[in-house]
């Protein structure tokens, strides 16, 4: 069943006005990352509310400003959830605008493909939709997609619909030790996650108990309480490199987030890459006052 | 010379400018025609970065195709531009199992792709009911769906990187294989461009793995209501089946005379639900399926028996569009999406605003995706039988995108659909999508007049050079 509550876009879109720099302030769980805002920023906060659930149609719409466990929360009650990392504190806008994924990114996908629909506020300070609210949608340009992990440099998401998924039967993790960890991602059929810190692995299944069970046993696997505590500094690099990371780590394997005590050396960055990188910042907020001193390019 | 210049750059046999080459590229699957001014077959990714410079520099567009299976026009060459066929450009580069990814050509066909990575227990998961004869280059291009895009996603879920020559002739490598590629979501903005931003050279695609257990159920029903109604039940139950696919009493009679896959021939409607995943997680989601599509009437619930049967089942789902030529010469299908919810009210609108132009429709669709498929049949030498089918399309469209819906689920814009934008996004929506294109194209050159009406970028109209179109 639907029950609608209205969030209030055109005061959001106020609060942005047209003029002078701005950001969103979620929970700052991410903050740092493209660096910090310029200082003079004023900050404003995204609408908090669940507008509606649709569980048979598996989406939901809320404000940017929600906390993700307060919509895991309530999604919970028609046994769902959002595919979005659910740190404490972290909003749905906020997680949206960084695009990084939790360590279930194996089995759920990443952010990026949760967003069906937002609604912005552009430099100029108006409202924009991006999307629509079904799952399959080629309506034109998929600016969703672009919004996601752009820093809230492209526009400050108001509201959004997100398709969800159901919660699953049973939700294990299980541990083996191991130098060959990418073989687990071949050896039990899609799990939701493998973490890897050079010697043991952390491999979490979700479904049906029984397969759970049977896959766990098949590949040697032993039950343990959860994952490890994740080192602070988060890396991206190809999957198949995960096998030759040295340090102290804890790596996503089959993914490649890994989760370092070092910062990832610099990233090269392709030329052309940057110059349409800039092009896009052009056309989206010639004057740079969305969110200005945060970098995509260094995110 | 335009064509001169191109044939010194490719060879003299991959460049065509002959009155029948000139014909057969200037259309698509749509129906629609325009008109190519030469037909150019590159192999490389240098070939098509000197056909975008070649044509810049003689003043004309390009438009990109891969095999012309589109069905809104967006192959369809206006402006008279250089059409740019990825079709010679068909090879699997590289293939990581470990990693799951493949780097491939444009023109590699869909289903080939999957065929040639069989064998490592792993395939590519977007489906087109056109995938013996589409392109993956052409799935990028209108970022294509398919049956099992339901539980898999589209097919931008399944693409990681993509080799590109930008208008401009530049070259650049949009995504990555790694997680997550500093800067935006290039790739992810890239896909459903239509051809509009850029020509795509390589891609790397996701390849998911082969489930371990598939079952396919067949149900069917004394009402189409009843199994819209069944659909919305399943989801709601938190049942992600990899594909629920709807077909109407009409379109089963068709493709029953064409497959003889033994449909019931007295059902108003039948679904083809697909589960997949380990051995236990089938059984159950087989038990509730069946449990569900009883309490919601149906008359019978069959599982497919072998891999024979579920083949045939599909067969019969994917020819439905050749078997319908027995009923008339000529169809039109659209590509509407509602919410599920919705799927019983909408169709019953299908059915009315069909009889009341005289047309005959049939439905066959992914109905898990609330995806419609409207099949308008009818045969194109009855006096003013094309202008019934377009008025009743537009009214389809309308009907969908008032019950809360969007104008295309997965065969994109094109030209079909151009005009129709504002039904679903305000001046200020489409100039926002006219920015992202004028970042990739400030020139307009790359597949002009298609997927955003005229005027869709409203600030700053001096700056647009003259005969540009935004």
């Amino acid at each position: 069943m639907i029950t609608e509550t209205a969030i209030d876009l055109a005061a959001f879109a106020d609060k942005v006005g047209s003029e002078g720099p701005v950001a969103v302030v979620g929970g700052r769980t991410q903050w740092d990352v493209g660096g910090q805002p310029d200082p003079g920023t004023r900050l404003v906060e995204a609408p908090s509310a669940i507008a509606w659930i649709a569980a048979e149609e598996m989406t939901v719409s809320c404000g940017a400003g929600t906390l993700v466990t307060e919509l895991d929360a309530a999604l919970a009650e028609h046994g769902q959830c959002v595919a979005l990392p659910d740190w404490e504190g972290a909003t749905v806008g906020g997680v949206l605008a960084v695009g990084h994924s939790g360590i279930r990114r194996l089995g759920y996908g990443p952010v990026r493909d949760t967003l069906l629909q937002a609604r912005y506020v552009s430099a100029e300070g108006r409202l924009v939709k991006a999307g629509g609210p079904t799952v399959k949608n080629v309506s034109g340009y998929d600016l969703c997609r672009l919004l996601v992990g752009s820093l809230g440099s492209v526009g400050l998401i108001g509201d959004v619909i997100l398709r969800t998924r159901p919660v699953p039967a049973a939700s294990q993790w299980f541990r083996i030790d191991t130098r060959d960890p990418a073989r687990l991602v071949a050896a039990v059929h899609r799990p939701a996650s493998v973490l890897w810190d050079g010697g043991t692995a952390w491999v979490l299944l979700e479904g049906h108990p029984a397969d759970n069970d049977a896959q766990a046993a098949a590949a040697g696997l032993i039950e343990t309480s959860g994952p490890p505590p994740l080192p602070p500094h988060r890396w991206s690099i190809e999957p198949n490199d995960v096998g030759a990371l040295t340090g102290t780590f804890v790596a996503e394997v089959g993914v490649g987030v890994v989760h370092h005590v070092d910062p990832q050396p610099r990233r090269a960055i392709d030329p052309v890459v940057a110059e349409l990188t800039a092009r896009i910042r052009d056309v989206f907020d010639p004057t740079r006052r969305l969110n200005p001193g945060r970098d995509v390019l260094a995110s | 010379m335009l064509v001169d210049d191109l044939r010194a750059a490719l060879a003299p046999d991959r460049v065509r400018a002959e009155s029948l080459e000139l014909a057969l590229y200037g259309r698509d699957a749509s129906g629609l025609a325009g008109h190519a001014s030469v037909v150019c077959f590159p192999l490389s990714t240098e070939e098509v970065q000197a056909c975008v410079r070649i044509a810049v520099a003689h003043g004309r567009p390009f438009v990109t195709r891969g095999s012309g299976t589109g069905l809104a026009g967006g192959a369809v060459p206006l402006d008279d531009p250089v059409v740019i066929v990825t079709t010679k450009m068909n090879r699997v580069l590289s293939v990581d199992v470990d990693a799951r990814v493949a780097w491939v050509e444009p023109g590699v066909l869909n289903l080939d792709l999957s065929r040639a990575v069989a064998h490592l227990g792993v395939h590519f998961a977007p489906d087109p009911s056109s995938q013996q004869s589409c392109s993956v280059g052409g799935n990028v291009a209108t970022n294509s769906g398919g049956p099992h895009c339901l539980a898999y996603g589209v097919t931008s879920t399944h693409v990681l990187a993509i080799e590109v020559v930008l208008p401009d002739g530049q070259v650049a490598v949009l995504g990555g294989l790694e997680p997550e590629p500093a800067g935006y979501d290039l790739r992810g903005a890239f896909i459903g461009g239509e051809g509009t931003l850029g020509v795509a050279t390589k891609i790397a695609v996701r390849l998911t793995p082969i489930p371990p257990v598939v079952r396919t159920l067949l149900l069917d029903f004394t009402s189409v209501d009843a199994g819209a109604e069944t659909v919305s039940a399943i989801i709601a139950g938190g049942l992600v089946p990899a594909a629920i696919e709807m077909m109407d009493a009409r379109i089963t009679a068709a493709v029953e005379a064409f497959v003889h896959a033994g449909f019931p021939l007295d059902a108003a409607a039948m679904l083809i639900v697909e589960v997949d995943g380990p051995p236990s997680a089938v059984d159950d989601a087989v038990e509730r399926v069946r449990s569900i599509g009883m309490a919601h009437g149906a008359r019978s619930v069959r599982v497919a028996q072998s891999e024979a049967e579920r083949a045939l089942w599909w067969k019969a789902r994917k020819s439905a569009f050749g078997a319908i030529a027995r009923i008339n010469p000529d169809y039109y299908l659209h590509d509407t999406v509602v919410p599920r919810r919705h799927l019983v009210d909408v169709l019953r609108q299908v059915y009315e605003i069909a009889d009341r132009y005289d047309l005959v429709v049939m439905n066959v669709f992914h109905a898990g995706d609330g995806n419609l498929h409207p099949l308008l049949s009818f045969d194109r030498r009855e006096p003013g039988v094309m202008d019934r089918v377009l008025a009743a399309g537009k009214e389809i469209v309308a009907a969908s995108v008032a019950a809360g819906g969007v104008l295309s689920g997965e065969h994109g814009i094109g030209i079909e659909k151009r005009d129709f934008m504002p039904m679903l996004f305000s001046p200020d929506d489409l100039d926002a999508q006219a920015r992202l294109r004028e970042a990739f194209d400030p020139d307009g050159v790359a597949n002009p007049q298609k997927v955003l009406p005229a005027g869709s970028r409203c600030g700053d109209l001096q700056s647009i050079p003259a005969g540009a179109w935004v």
